[in-house]
């Protein structure tokens, strides 16, 4: 029973730092779907979790600190399409680029504005999303088995958490429902189709823009916000780029991804349970070992040796009309 | 990365427009500092007179520029064979295990010109394996090497906290890093040459790597300049068909410039692990690697460009240091705002002014512009 | 006659220096087939592509069935019953026929009842011309004519009146082709008005009621299709008397210098492009390769230079074998004494940032002459470039100029100095003078036919037919990845023309 417990625990905890993931992955889904590079994930999901905490904790809402964090995130966005779509620059080194800024001017404001070192005050009840009890939870939790999975496992998580859930079958809905998603594929694949279908490629490639920087900014908030209880400095520590690195392993489709993402949440969450614990035959696994696993399987997976990983064809080529 | 071919006169080309180009980055930095409350142009003047005020500052100032000018050599390399390396960081601190190593296993039995040489060696060989293997799927299996870089980048870091936690740290010692270097594998300051000047110092990690930093840089001019493997990277970097026409391997040249660019980037770590800490510690690169892609940027690809830059970044990270002081609103973490927002302006769009200064051109004589201004730009 | 549907009126489009339409005037009838002929760069592609909203015209007016309008994106064009097949297909290759059929013209924003209303009206169209497709296949599956087949039905599905075809034959077998202007005469017979825009003069005397012919970027003459003659047509594209025949003497061939057999050549997508050729080229002749565009020309070149992996084949350079299927590389060849002027001399035969003395050395950048060691030794480069320049007449001459400041013509002789200078004993030619100015094609001409007197072996593949016989000693005649047959200089059009064109190359051959 207590290995089961156990399990249960882990399982839990691995949704739980899934969930930035599966929001930042989703998000560079539509933006590299739409055929823009996006390595500034890590970058916008920071500012969100920055503004997010610190509109919160100034206005005492969370909702209001949601929509800052959503705001100045698609800001974000949006300097990287300007450059990426408008100036026709390079995305990769303009992704560089909103993370550097990312980086130093949360840390800075965060000083200027709270002179708590970067962090932002801690948020009161209030003024973070709250766990969310499902009825009947607190009844049934001594149920065996599915006792403990009912409650904690589907209950008592944060709006945001079933939000980023949901949102998996909603992308996937969006992309091959709809007329956006359409377009978008199609504008990641042949900009030049779409153009000569009279549809402005550049409006498109911002509307996925926006997406992307709704999405990071719910992620950066669901850390600061749900997970942290505040901000501190460079807490998205390399999520944007693991995000990354799960949607190529997840070839850049939404339930792929969200099955990805479980799977790095889950191998964080092991890591941390097993932090020191010997396990059965292989022994003690280091602890880097299990952090490292999700940048090695990508490479290993980027390299073709499981499958291939085929991009987006238009991706990281800025539209310049052929004369 | 198809570049406009323009017909503005060298000195815009190369001078003008990055210079619009940064001044742009440092006026949006400017911002900032008044958004926290600070005289933009006070904090300026802070900045200068703490990185060239006294010979402290100066020599500080040498100090990080000499990390800089390795990291932006790395990048610039990779860029001339149309690569994008952006795994200096994870190159330059793995380069400090091999380091490390050499070091802890000499410095009580040689001298330190000759553990320099051995750990010049052991760093370039470590950066150059980091870089080896993206390289090597890049052009084998076709994987992006931005990607693979990255990846690396965090690979690194788990395997240095691993090495430094588990394996490096002396026994009983709580701190991730290994013991202290012995004066085998201290090198030499080169404070006395700011000395000469009549500047006094008191205290700084100016080293010989400064010197080791301007050979490479010049080294790196005439290998891309004056050499037939230079001549390789830059035709591949502008044209892989007219390479493949040319008869130059596609996958000889890719390893060979990662491999060169994995290298500067690991002699990198020299610097603050042998001139300054005298031990490998946790994080020690912190970020220098990605500087370069900046200093690489603002340096054009140049190394005299690049010796340029990294004296700037230098500047801003010595400045920087006594702006924090006197103005406390203002961390060091101002550099990495200035970082990216050079990366932004003088990277992704560094043809933004481009078409004004065009017309501007073309207004002052109409002949000099032709069918290129037209080409820049779009519907 | 009804009124015109399309009528263009004064129209100018500049690019940069560059004009490539001066005052066109256009008018074209509803209900016809209506041609537009002129050499690659005379502007006809421009012009279309203003009539379709890709381009904004400089000046002029645009009329629409009597109407004038104002076309400034692609949707102006569309909502005015305007379609276009462009010559490269604007399709989503990973989307189904579909999906490409209701991309930019859903019904709402979700997308069922517009692939509802798209596969009835596939349905539709596919009974009034027989216009057949599986609505549920993938573009990149399809062959190239279905794939074309796909743009013209996007173009009916949105309600085209009057559909404009980008030289639509370049890329389809002749079957293919037939098969398309069966159907372009149906839409005909349904009252649409079709605007084809072509070079290839057989295709206009074949199906076009009305041909215009432009050249340099204006338009010289309409004329009703069945009052003129191929020969006139040729006249007015070209506007001098067909290219003036470089004065040559006999060849004097000698021995074999490039020998090829059961030559095979596959593209990146595994398709069979050059299709167990053979043929030699002795010293002091030339050989000149007939064709039109895409039947292999290309990869028969970039095989024999080492630039492409044959699939199998023996070739022979200089009587001793070179093992072309994975081992000899572009290097290796020009050791042996192969030069090759490429086709794309933007992307293959210069480094257009580079400066000139630096592209004087491309791919003999490995000769000892030019390196001290492992440096480059600038001073003989700079010697050379020079050298070059004055004996080729390459302007300006200065070697220190980036290469894309010089014009195409200048360009075209860097790199005829640079592979003619190292005295080849084969020299490989791919369309030595595509974008380049009268003034420089006859020098070009007479250099190739000194190497020939030189004694080397030259071969020579251009689409320009003229220039294959101007300059031949022997034609080989490509079509759909084999030689088709082989005849002498003194080959009228007409015979080659048949050959190119791949009808009934078995009555040739006898």
């Amino acid at each position: 029973m207590d290995s089961f417990v156990a399990i249960v625990q882990v399982l839990d905890s691995t949704i739980r730092l899934s969930v930035p993931l599966l929001l930042a992955c989703l998000a560079g889904l539509y933006s590299e779907r739409a055929g823009i590079f996006d390595i500034g994930l890590e970058g916008k999901m920071l500012v969100g979790a920055f503004a997010g905490a610190a509109a919160a904790s100034v206005f005492h809402s969370a909702f209001i600190g949601l929509g800052m964090a959503i705001l100045i995130s698609v800001a974000f966005a949006m300097v990287h399409g300007f450059a990426s779509i408008t100036h026709r620059g390079n995305q990769i080194v303009s992704g560089v680029a909103i993370n550097f800024v990312a980086a130093g001017s949360t840390i800075i404001l965060g000083q200027a504005w709270f002179q708590q070192g970067g962090r932002t005050p801690a948020l009161q009840p209030g003024e973070r999303f709250e766990a969310i009890v499902w009825p009947g939870a607190d009844a049934v939790r001594g149920v065996p088995i599915l006792g403990p999975i009912y409650s904690e496992l589907i209950s008592g998580h944060s709006i945001l958490v079933y939000f980023a859930f949901a949102m998996v079958p909603f992308t996937w809905w969006v992309l091959f429902r709809t007329r956006f998603g359409l377009r978008m594929r199609a504008v990641g694949e042949n900009p030049a189709a779409v153009d000569t279908a009279g549809i402005s490629v550049a409006w498109l490639r911002y509307r996925a823009l926006i997406c992307t920087g709704v999405l990071t900014g719910v992620a950066g908030a669901y850390l600061s916000m749900v997970q942290n209880g505040g901000f501190v400095k460079d807490m998205t520590a390399g999520k944007g780029y693991i995000a990354l690195a799960a949607l190529i392993f997840a070839k850049w489709k939404p339930v792929n991804a969200m099955f990805a993402c479980l799977l790095f949440g889950f191998l964080d969450a092991l890591s941390i349970r097993l932090q020191g614990t010997p396990l059965p035959i292989v022994g003690k696994v280091p602890v880097q070992f299990m952090q490292a696993l999700p940048y090695v399987l990508t490479v290993i997976l980027l390299a073709g040796f499981i499958g291939k990983a085929i991009p987006p064809r238009a991706g990281g080529v800025p539209y310049v009309k052929e004369r | 990365m198809s570049t406009p071919y323009a017909k503005l006169p060298a000195w815009a080309d190369y001078g003008l427009i990055p210079l619009i180009n940064l001044s742009v980055a440092f006026i949006v930095a400017g911002f900032v500092v008044m958004l926290v409350g600070e005289n933009p142009f006070r904090a300026a003047v802070i900045l200068v007179q703490g990185a060239f005020g006294r010979g402290t500052g100066i020599a500080f100032t040498l100090y990080y520029a000499t990390t800089f000018i390795f990291s932006g050599l790395s990048v610039a390399v990779a860029v001339h064979c149309g690569l994008f390396n952006i795994g200096g960081e994870g190159q330059g601190y793995i380069a400090g295990l091999g380091i490390g190593v050499v070091c802890l296993a000499f410095d009580s039995i040689l001298p330190w010109w000759l553990t320099f040489p051995l750990a010049i060696i052991a760093a370039a060989g470590m950066g150059a394996l980091w870089a080896l293997i993206p390289a090597y799927l890049q052009a084998k299996r076709g994987s992006h090497i931005v990607i693979t870089t990255i990846m690396f980048n965090f690979i690194a870091a788990s395997v240095m906290v691993y090495a430094l936690v588990d394996i490096l740290k002396p026994a009983g010692s709580m701190a991730p890093q290994t013991r202290n270097f012995l004066p085998g594998a201290e090198l030499p300051k080169l404070n006395w040459i700011i000395e000469l000047f009549g500047a006094k110092i008191r205290s700084a990690p100016l080293n010989i790597c400064f010197l080791l930093a301007l050979i490479m840089a010049f080294l790196v001019w005439l290998l891309i300049w004056r050499t037939k493997l230079g001549y390789e990277m830059r035709t591949y970097g502008h044209s892989p068909k007219a390479a493949r026409y040319a008869g130059i391997s596609e996958t000889r040249i890719i390893l060979i410039a990662m491999v060169i660019s994995g290298a500067l980037a690991g002699m990198m770590a020299l610097n603050p692990v042998m001139g300054d800490q005298h031990n490998v510690a946790l994080d020690f690169v912190s970020g220098a690697g990605f500087v370069g892609i900046a200093v690489a940027l603002m340096g054009r690809s140049h190394p005299v460009g690049i010796v340029l830059a990294a004296m700037l970044f230098g500047m801003l990270y010595q400045g920087g240091a006594e702006l924090a002081f006197e103005m406390p609103a203002i961390s060091r973490d101002m550099i990495v705002i200035i970082q990216g927002l050079v990366i932004l302006f003088a990277g992704a769009l560094e043809h933004m002014f481009r078409p004004y200064i065009q017309a501007l051109f073309a207004s002052l004589s109409p002949t000099s512009v032709g069918i290129g201004a037209v080409k820049g730009k779009g519907a | 006659m009804a009124q015109a549907a399309i009528e263009l009126i004064g129209i100018n489009k500049s690019f940069g220096a560059v004009r490539a339409n001066r005052d066109i005037n256009l008018e074209v009838a509803r209900g016809t087939i209506h041609g537009i002929v002129g050499e690659n760069g005379a502007g006809k592609s421009t012009l279309m592509s203003i009539l379709y909203g890709f381009y904004q015209a400089d000046s002029g007016e645009i009329h629409v069935g009597g109407k004038p309008v104002s076309i400034n994106t692609s949707n102006d064009a569309i909502a005015l019953g305007i379609g276009m097949v462009h010559q490269h297909f604007m399709l989503v290759d990973n989307f189904t026929v579909l999906e490409n059929v209701i991309l930019g013209a859903e019904n709402d924003a979700l997308l069922k009842s517009s692939i509802a209303k798209a596969r009835s009206e596939l349905e539709r169209l596919e009974r009034e011309y027989g216009l057949e497709v599986d609505p549920d296949a993938i573009i990149e599956e399809l062959p190239v004519g279905l794939q074309q087949r796909v743009e013209i039905l996007k173009a009916l599905y949105r309600g085209a009146e009057i559909l404009i075809l980008d030289e639509p034959t370049g890329v389809l077998t002749p079957a293919e082709a037939d098969h398309l202007f069966r159907i372009l005469k149906q839409l005909k017979e349904q009252g649409k008005t079709v605007v084809l825009i072509t070079h290839k003069l057989r295709e206009i005397m074949a199906i076009t009621d009305t041909v215009s012919v432009m050249r340099q970027g204006t338009m010289v003459a309409t004329r009703a299709t069945k009052e003129t003659t191929v020969g006139e047509l040729a006249e007015l594209m070209v506007g001098r008397r067909v290219l003036l025949r470089v004065e040559k003497g006999q060849s004097e061939a000698g021995a074999i210098k490039l020998s090829v057999k059961n030559l095979t050549v596959k593209d990146s997508r595994g398709v069979t492009m050059v299709d167990d050729v053979s043929f030699d080229v002795r010293g002091g002749e030339i050989v000149g390769i007939a064709g039109v565009a895409g039947n292999g020309q290309s990869e028969l070149l970039e095989a024999i230079s080492g630039i492409r992996h044959a699939v199998s084949g023996e070739v022979m350079l200089e009587g001793r074998p070179v093992d072309l299927t994975g081992k000899a590389d572009p290097g290796e060849l020009r050791d042996r004494g192969l030069a090759h002027v490429p086709e794309d001399r933007h992307h293959v035969g210069l480094v257009l940032a580079f400066e000139e003395n630096e592209n004087s050395i491309l791919g003999y950048h490995d000769d000892e002459r030019y390196l001290k060691g492992p440096f480059l030794n600038v001073d003989a480069i700079m010697a050379d470039a020079k050298d070059k320049i004055e004996k080729y007449d390459i302007r300006p001459g200065n070697p220190r100029l980036r290469t894309a400041n010089f014009s195409g013509g200048n360009q075209q002789k860097i790199v005829l100095a640079r592979e003619m200078e190292q005295d080849p004993g084969v020299l490989i030619v791919g369309q030595p003078t595509r974008g380049v100015d009268v003034g420089a094609i006859e020098f070009i001409h007479k250099r190739l036919i000194a190497m020939r007197d030189q004694g080397k072996a030259v071969l020579v593949v251009s689409v320009e037919l003229d220039e294959i016989r101007s300059l031949s000693d022997r034609i080989l005649v490509m079509f759909a990845g084999r030689i088709v047959g082989e005849h002498g200089p003194e080959a009228t059009e007409g015979e080659l023309g048949l050959l190119m064109a791949g009808v009934e190359h078995q009555e040739a051959a006898e």
